[in-house]
């Protein structure tokens, strides 16, 4: 804001008097009520347009105002973005180039293919390869390999280090290849979908990467949109166009775009779009895909443009044959790709455990390097320098000497720091992700979807989970409404019974066949119902039947004779799908009329008005004039809202509610059903006062609300409908599987608080003996608690240790429900975006900076504070079910957690609401089959159905993190058992970095002798079964607790394998002290005692991984003995003549095995090392098992019995229906119909309502469907 | 969950043993019925090998003498005196006159024994050429640079054998007499000095380089001795087959010793009267003292041993053994009695949940 207009000089007048009026650290306490119905506000909102929506609004503010300020508005804000229409020259203007590197100039407006690839033929090798000594560990290695290099300090072969590195280095970049060859496929395909561009006069076919912003393209009906475009005309009336948005947003509704007036006239046909000429100034590109501001100029005139007319890559075209539109933002820029953006490099708690053990181990390694070079510094001065015989020409101090032998042990002790570790890492996730994705117990059949670890490297992380957040909608439930009973003049239909009444428990499905219109795909069991429908005995059966096909706003599509109905809310859908298979099928509407056909005879009714739903009315109510004359009104709603409005002489009043009750206990959505005749001199009269209300331009809801509250009034009832939210399979079985993993289980969702709870209760995260508390309850609690801190804390409040004290008493069983609105209430969120107010006004001394830098800094400590409160109670309820949530406080909530509870948390959804969510926990979870992709493309592993996650979380992750255990506690040990004989050696060779190997041992240890059984196992093992896993969930708790890896578990590791070092050098020093061979000749050589320590080694290391695999496959047997086998093969080979002749130099060994091994005091010297390192871990571990069993030792220990059992008995779940108590919930979804499009009669005729109106509205719409 | 095979869908992951991870496996559980018998088991084996070791260990029998020549210990120590710094070297002899009561067993060796010299050092034991021991011509006037500073003389020409291994070659020799009666005169003990080093050392690691013209002096034309050596390599014996790099030895010196203490073969004593062992009666040992070892506080040792199937004497493992077995044997018991212990209270616990 450069000049401040009046506007801007109304805001510091506001800005001050706020400063004054209040003291500048805001309290929580005035503000009034959150309201649980709202979503708190919208996600993207940005801070500039909070402000912008100043508390002023102006109440004359008529249209054209409006109008002029939004070309204001859109003229203020930095509008950079030019695109014109059919002009590709435009945008290659060297004012649009912008500088890469120092002189390649790229043009700033993207081309539409899109690169997801990394390499390139060329590229590959260099880059790979500097990718790969970014991270540390290579990098060292790297290091080393130079260290080796220089022949003073060159303690090892050069082999030694560049073999081992150059196996790592291979085989991810083989991993690396492959992943780029995929991501090249994929690139390529989409890239070469095809659509129609206008080119050269005319439209042609293009594939999609030579598409260019100012292109005028069209798209059919089912087409992929390939750019980011501006609607400039449809086939459809006003140049409507519906868009599926799925792959966006997740939802599978469709959404409608409008195209301007002006472009909708004039570019219809293809030689007016060819000659379309528009310029369009728009914001830049980013990723908020329900915002967009922009103004097309066109024929001298400016035209706003918002996200309204705006279709998105990814969308989908429906029910639209052809639309034009013209490209703004391709490739790259498009909002898409905006949004998929970069995803966060997510690392396991074990990663960053495991690099500060790399640390430490790296500490150890340079103090070790230091003392060994200090001892030889030392031995040179007293021993080496008077060894005649060790006279190397050289005159160094012995000083030096130690500084040389400093960097020769950094060398020789370098395999402490595992080399093959992080490759080993790396190999066993990806072989866990092919287990999740191999695994048919998580393959979901109808929709032929395996689960898939989309991300390889967090599978022991899914054995920690200590918080899960599930999405309700299409994860915990299908997202499918089904119409299940009904209530009709307080007789309920829908349970198993034949015509005449009678019960049966196994009885065929109601034939629908009789019926044209049915789609064949409702279930139905009681024929009792259509017998009543066929029968006619009772007019309210088809009266009941006849206001579900005509009350609605529902749009009709009719292919083929196929009817498509186009619903604003799945459960409307689904009550108009289930008249329409119960013989009351809505064929048609137009703007004022709706044809019905009722049981076969079509019949069209004019419709007078349409009194749509809104979340304050929670009602929706039509009035239509039947073909004889008389005038009804035909209304549904909650049952709360009808029963105010019920006519006094109601008779089944009473069996209704009850009816009611029942449904509600059986966690089916409620909705009433009534009707009233009204008199035509009454509609008249009423008629008048809407049109003039409907007419009103300020608060014309309000007003309107207030008119249809008067002709809905004493109403009859109908009787009510019940609609399952289907929960998918296995949900409550699941969940009580999961809490008895002590896995907390939060719901967030987008919906209504009702129904939020009505799913808690379904899937059994509450039950009846919860006791559930709301925003209002734990607000007034943390209010107190904050001020118990205060007053306790005071200034000195850092200083005072935390009392830990609970919120609740103990042992209740609690659940928390809370809202957006409260959410935000209790997090003070709101306060921070008010408090952007008090920034407008500069400071202007240095005193008041202080003071408002102090007044921040308090907020600051207030709002941490308040947070970890919060989180600290929400913990302590066994459910938190979050309702009214929008995406961001979905990963708003998830971070809070994360950062106050250091626990490691999963997140599941399947929208595109659930994408934050999904890359803010630690692991993100996608249900996958569904439409939409975009959380499975942000997730890390997806799979189709909920009840997966059991299985997920309980057999692989618990697999993944006791793996993965076993496997770096194995690999430290057996790399220090390795490395350390060095060590111990050092002091009888003077400390000289002699290895006590031979450096062919060395080299292929880590790569051969000892990696394959290791990896199998890490691969392979089990302690218990899956089945064992899945039915003692406790057994999961030792990975939330950290048990089995950790700092202590490390040391463990480390002494074990000193201790291991310690034994495979002493033995065989004392039995080599002063011995000869069995033939008198060979004594003692330096090569012998080699060859002993390192089989020793081998054999040890080898038997103690035998010791560690708890599930021994023939593949573990083999790759143990294999192991030991290819040692001696190879060494044989090494040691043997041939080799010796061909390479004299390298392979100096020649004939040690051989010699050394056919004396059996060799062998004795071998058995008694490797017995003295093995019978201290059996007796151990079997003391330890005896008298500290574990949980999973005791199951194991019982294995058999407990197969036997589970053969015998297969456990009966017991259902407890609790007593049923009232949780009705309000069928309708929170977004409003289409009511606004039928009555505007846009598709006939237009003038009715203002456009902008219309479009505003719309906008609004949108947002909310988004946020849902 | 049930699936047909006939309605596969394209995506479902295939049904093995191996993708379901299923695969047979055996289970192992550290039971009592394992881990008991196995200790127990184990201490006994260990204990028969140990008192098996041990009694072998001692009924081999060695003698030996320090004749580094520390003042006042034998007629060593004037050697010793002159030994003061280590070049040129001296020539001196010395003699250890001993007594054998009974029979010596044979077959006897005869070793010498170095103390506090570090053949493992590392800088010490690379100095060393392989290729050129293998007698490659190429290799023989090329030394490799691991060789310095015994790689070429001032004068430019390479050393044969180079490196410091090979410069420090143990150069003392001993002769054997024996004193059938008192009295009587000293005969000499036929010394056997073939056969003392690995077959594969002298026929594969150590080659002479090819004759030139039938001489080996004509082969090792151009080459210097290492600068510590009195005579070049060809002339180390007189037997065409026990000199230049197969000179036993010159392989038995060259396969460096794992301790800074360690003993290689000298001479076996297998001919004639002697095979059977060095029968009673007086014995003097003849020693040309010409190694230099006070300067770095070391010892020169001469021992006679005989062997039996576990090699030399050495009593460290036989008692190792015995040890390790006891131990089994010991923690055998605690096991038992601790299991017996915490069976009956983790079978209480069990019948409680």
């Amino acid at each position: 804001m450069s000049q401040p207009g009046p506007e801007s000089a109304r805001w510091f007048q506001f800005a001050s008097s706020m400063n004054s009026e209040r003291d500048s650290e805001t309290t929580f306490e005035e503000d009034s009520q959150p309201n649980d119905e709202v979503v708190p506000y919208s996600d993207d909102e940005t801070e500039d347009e909070l402000d912008d929506q100043g508390p002023a609004v102006e109440p004359e503010q008529n249209r054209v105002n409006r109008e002029a300020e939004e070309t204001r508005e859109t003229l203020r804000k930095d509008c950079t973005w030019q695109v014109k229409a059919n002009d590709r020259s435009f945008h290659e203007q060297p004012h649009f180039m912008k500088t890469r590197f120092f002189c390649i100039k790229e043009s700033k407006y993207a081309n539409n293919a899109i690169k997801t690839y990394k390499y390139n033929a060329f590229s590959f090798l260099p880059m790979n390869l500097f990718e790969q000594f970014k991270r540390a560990a290579n990098f060292y290695f790297l290091i080393l390999l130079i260290l080796q290099a220089i022949p003073q300090i060159s303690t090892l072969a050069w082999y030694t280090t560049l073999f081992p590195l150059l196996v790592v280095l291979g085989i991810t970049a083989i991993k690396d290849l492959v992943d780029d060859v995929a991501r090249h496929k994929m690139d390529n395909e989409i890239n070469n979908r095809t659509c129609e561009v206008i080119k050269d006069g005319r439209f042609k076919v293009a594939k999609w990467k030579e598409i260019q912003v100012g292109d005028v393209i069209r798209l059919k009906k089912n087409d992929f949109i390939p750019a980011d475009i501006l609607l400039l005309s449809s086939s459809e009336p006003n140049s409507l166009c519906y868009v599926e948005t799925a792959e966006l947003d997740g939802e599978t509704n469709l959404k409608f775009k409008m195209a301007l007036e002006i472009t909708h006239q004039y570019l219809q046909r293809e030689n007016s779009l060819t000659t379309f000429d528009g310029f369009i100034e728009c914001e830049e590109p980013n990723n908020r895909l329900d915002k967009f501001t922009g103004t097309l100029f066109w024929r001298n005139r400016s035209f706003p443009l918002d996200a309204d007319k705006i279709l998105l890559r990814g969308c989908v075209i429906r029910n639209t044959d052809f639309c034009h539109g013209l490209v703004i933002f391709a490739g790259a820029d498009t909002k898409i790709m905006k949004n998929s953006g970069k995803t966060r490099f997510k690392r396991t708690k074990i990663d960053y455990l495991m690099n500060y053990m790399v640390y430490t181990i790296f500490v150890v390694l340079i103090l070790v390097s230091a003392g060994l070079a200090i001892g030889h510094a030392y031995w040179e001065a007293q021993v080496g320098n008077y060894s005649w015989y060790l006279y190397d020409g050289e005159d160094y101090t012995p000083s030096y000497r130690g500084f040389l032998n400093f960097w020769g042990y950094i060398i020789i002790l370098n395999t402490m720091v595992p080399i093959s570790l992080y490759v080993s890492v790396e190999v066993i996730r990806l072989g866990q992700s092919y287990f999740i994705n191999w695994d048919l117990q998580m393959y979901y059949p109808e929709k032929d979807t395996p689960a898939k670890a989309r991300t390889t490297t967090l599978n022991e992380q899914l054995g920690q989970i200590h918080y899960v957040f599930s999405d309700k909608t299409g994860t915990l439930t299908q997202n499918i409404m089904t119409f299940k009973k009904c209530c009709i003049n307080g007789q309920i239909y829908g349970d198993h019974r034949d015509a005449s009444q009678n019960s049966h428990s196994k009885i065929e499905q109601v034939d629908f066949s009789w019926n044209m219109f049915a789609d064949g795909k409702l279930a139905f069991y009681d024929h009792y119902l259509i017998e009543q429908i066929q029968s006619g005995k009772e007019s309210e059966v088809r009266q009941f039947f006849f206001l579900l096909a005509v009350c609605h706003t529902v749009m009709v599509d009719r292919t083929d004779g196929q009817l498509n109905y186009q619903a604003a809310s799945p459960d409307e859908g689904a009550l108009v799908n289930a008249a329409r298979n119960f013989g009351f099928a809505f064929l048609a509407r137009t703007q004022n009329t709706i044809t019905i056909s009722e049981l076969g005879t079509e019949r069209t009714y004019d419709v007078l008005a349409i009194l749509d739903f809104n979340s304050d009315r929670k009602r929706m109510s039509i009035i239509v004039r039947t073909p004889e004359g008389n005038i009804r009104l035909y209304c549904k709603g909650a049952d709360t809202v009808i029963y105010e409005r019920l006519h006094q002489m109601n008779p089944t009043k009473q069996e209704t509610q009850d009816a009611l009750d029942i449904f509600a206990s059986e966690t089916l959505r409620t909705l009433c059903l009534c009707y009233k005749e009204i008199e035509e001199k009454e509609y008249e009269e009423w008629n008048k006062k809407f049109m003039a209300a409907s007419l009103v331009s300020t608060n014309r809801d309000e007003a309107l609300d207030k008119v249809y509250e008067e002709i809905e009034k004493d109403l009859i009832l109908l009787g009510a409908t019940a609609i399952e939210d289907k929960l998918q399979d296995g949900v409550p079985e699941t969940i009580s599987k999961l809490a008895k993993a002590d896995i907390k289980i939060w719901v967030l969702t987008g919906d209504k608080k009702e129904t939020a709870e009505n799913i808690g209760f379904a899937c059994e995260l509450l039950t009846e003996d919860t006791t559930i508390c709301y925003g209002e309850d734990i607000n007034a609690l943390l209010h107190t608690r904050m001020e118990n801190q205060r007053n306790r804390g005071g200034v000195y409040a850092k200083f005072v240790p935390p009392v830990h004290e609970t919120f609740f008493p103990p042992g209740e069983n609690r659940a928390l429900i809370i809202s957006g609105s409260w959410l935000n209430e209790i997090l003070l969120e709101k306060k921070t975006k008010r408090s952007k107010i008090l920034k407008l006004k500069f400071p202007k001394t240095e005193e008041e900076r202080r003071i408002r830098t102090q007044s921040k800094r308090r907020l600051e400590a207030r709002k941490e504070q308040r947070q970890k409160n919060f989180v600290d109670l929400a913990c302590e309820c066994s459910a938190v079910i979050c309702c009214r949530v929008t995406p961001k406080q979905k990963a708003m909530v998830v971070d809070l957690v994360k950062r106050y509870k250091k626990a490691i948390t999963l997140a599941i959804g399947d929208g595109a609401n659930d994408v934050n969510m999904i890359k803010t926990a630690h692991i993100g979870v996608g249900i996958s089959g569904q439409e939409g992709m975009q959380a499975v493309m942000s997730s890390d592993y997806s799979f189709a159905q909920f009840r997966y996650l059991q299985r997920l979380l309980l057999v692989h992750g618990r697999w993944s993190y006791i793996r993965m255990c076993k496997f770096l506690r194995y690999f430290f040990y057996k790399n220090f058992a390795f490395t350390l004989v060095h060590f111990w050696y050092s002091f009888f060779n003077g400390y000289s970095a002699q290895t006590a190997y031979e450096d062919w041992f060395i080299t292929l240890y880590n790569v051969l002798y000892s990696s394959l059984p290791v990896l199998l196992m890490g691969l392979l093992d089990q302690d218990v079964s899956d089945k064992l896993s899945l039915r003692f969930p406790g057994l999961y708790i030792v990975g939330q607790r950290d048990l089995l890896f950790n700092y202590k578990k490390f040391f463990v590791s480390l002494v074990h394998g000193i201790l291991t070092s310690m034994i495979l050098f002493f033995i065989p020093l004392g039995a080599y002290l002063q011995t000869v061979g069995q033939d008198g000749e060979a004594p003692s050589d330096y090569q012998s005692f080699a060859v002993t320590i390192a089989s020793a080694l081998i054999i040890t290391v080898n038997f103690q991984i035998g010791l560690d695999t708890s599930y021994w496959t023939f593949v573990n047997a083999f790759s143990i003995f294999g192991s030991i086998a290819l040692y001696f093969g190879i060494m044989f080979d090494f040691h043997s003549a041939g080799i010796h002749v061909l390479f004299p130099s390298a392979f100096q060994f020649t004939g040690t095995a051989s010699n050394a091994l056919r004396q059996p005091y060799i062998w004795l010297t071998i058995m008694l090392t490797v017995a003295v390192c093995l019978l201290p871990v059996v007796a151990i571990r079997f003391l330890s098992m005896t008298i500290w069993p574990s949980e999973s030792d005791k199951i194991q220990k019982h294995r058999k019995r407990l197969k036997a059992e589970e053969q015998w008995k297969r456990r009966q779940r017991v259902f407890r229906r609790g007593v049923s108590s009232r949780r009705s919930a309000y069928a309708f979804s929170h977004q409003r119909g289409y009511a606004d499009l039928i009555s505007s009669g846009r598709s006939i005729r237009k003038k009715r309502s203002p456009l902008d109106a219309i479009i505003a509205e719309g906008a609004a719409e949108y947002r909310r469907t988004v946020a849902s | 969950m049930t699936w047909s095979a006939t309605a596969r869908g394209a995506h479902q992951p295939d049904n093995t043993a191996f993708t379901q991870q299923r695969l047979p496996a055996w289970q192992p559980l550290l039971s009592a019925s394992i881990a008991l018998p196995l200790f127990f088991c184990a201490g006994l084996a260990f204990i028969g090998l140990g008192l098996g070791l041990f009694y072998s260990s001692n009924g081999i029998k060695e003698l030996e003498y320090d004749y580094t020549g520390n003042p006042g210990t034998g007629n060593c120590s004037a050697c010793a005196l002159a030994d003061q710094d280590r070049a040129p070297p001296l020539r001196c002899s010395c003699s250890w006159y001993f007594s054998l009561p009974e029979l010596f067993p044979g077959p006897v060796y005869l070793y010498y024994e170095l103390t506090n010299f570090y053949q493992n050092n590392r800088r010490y034991s690379v100095s060393r050429d392989d290729t050129q021991l293998s007698g490659l011509p190429s290799a023989l006037r090329h030394p490799a640079n691991e060789c310095a500073p015994y790689q070429r003389r001032a004068s430019g020409l390479p050393i044969a054998p180079c490196g410091a291994i090979a410069n420090s070659l143990f150069n003392d020799s001993f002769s054997l007499w024996h004193q059938r009666q008192p009295g009587g005169p000293y005969v000499e003990v036929p010394l056997d000095r073939t056969g003392i080093a690995w077959w594969t050392d002298c026929h594969v690691k150590f080659r002479n380089p090819p004759l030139v013209n039938g001489s080996l002096a004509l082969a090792f034309r151009g080459t210097a001795p290492p600068p510590n050596w009195p005579r070049p390599v060809y002339a180390l014996s007189p037997d065409p087959n026990n000199t230049g790099f197969i000179n036993q030895d010159f392989v038995v010196w060259m396969r460096t010793a794992a301790l800074p203490t360690f003993r290689k073969l000298y001479a076996r004593i297998r001919q004639g009267n002697y095979s059977t062992g060095l029968p009673r009666g007086a014995y003097l040992v003849n020693i040309t003292y010409n190694y230099p070892v006070r300067a770095f506080g070391g010892h020169k040792l001469i021992v006679f041993s005989n062997i039996s199937w576990m090699g030399g004497k050495n009593p460290f493992l036989g008692i190792a053994y015995l040890v390790v077995g006891s131990l089994c044997i010991l923690m055998g018991f605690v096991m038992l009695v601790v299991y017996i212990r915490y069976q009956d209270q983790n079978d209480e616990d069990e019948d409680e949940e």
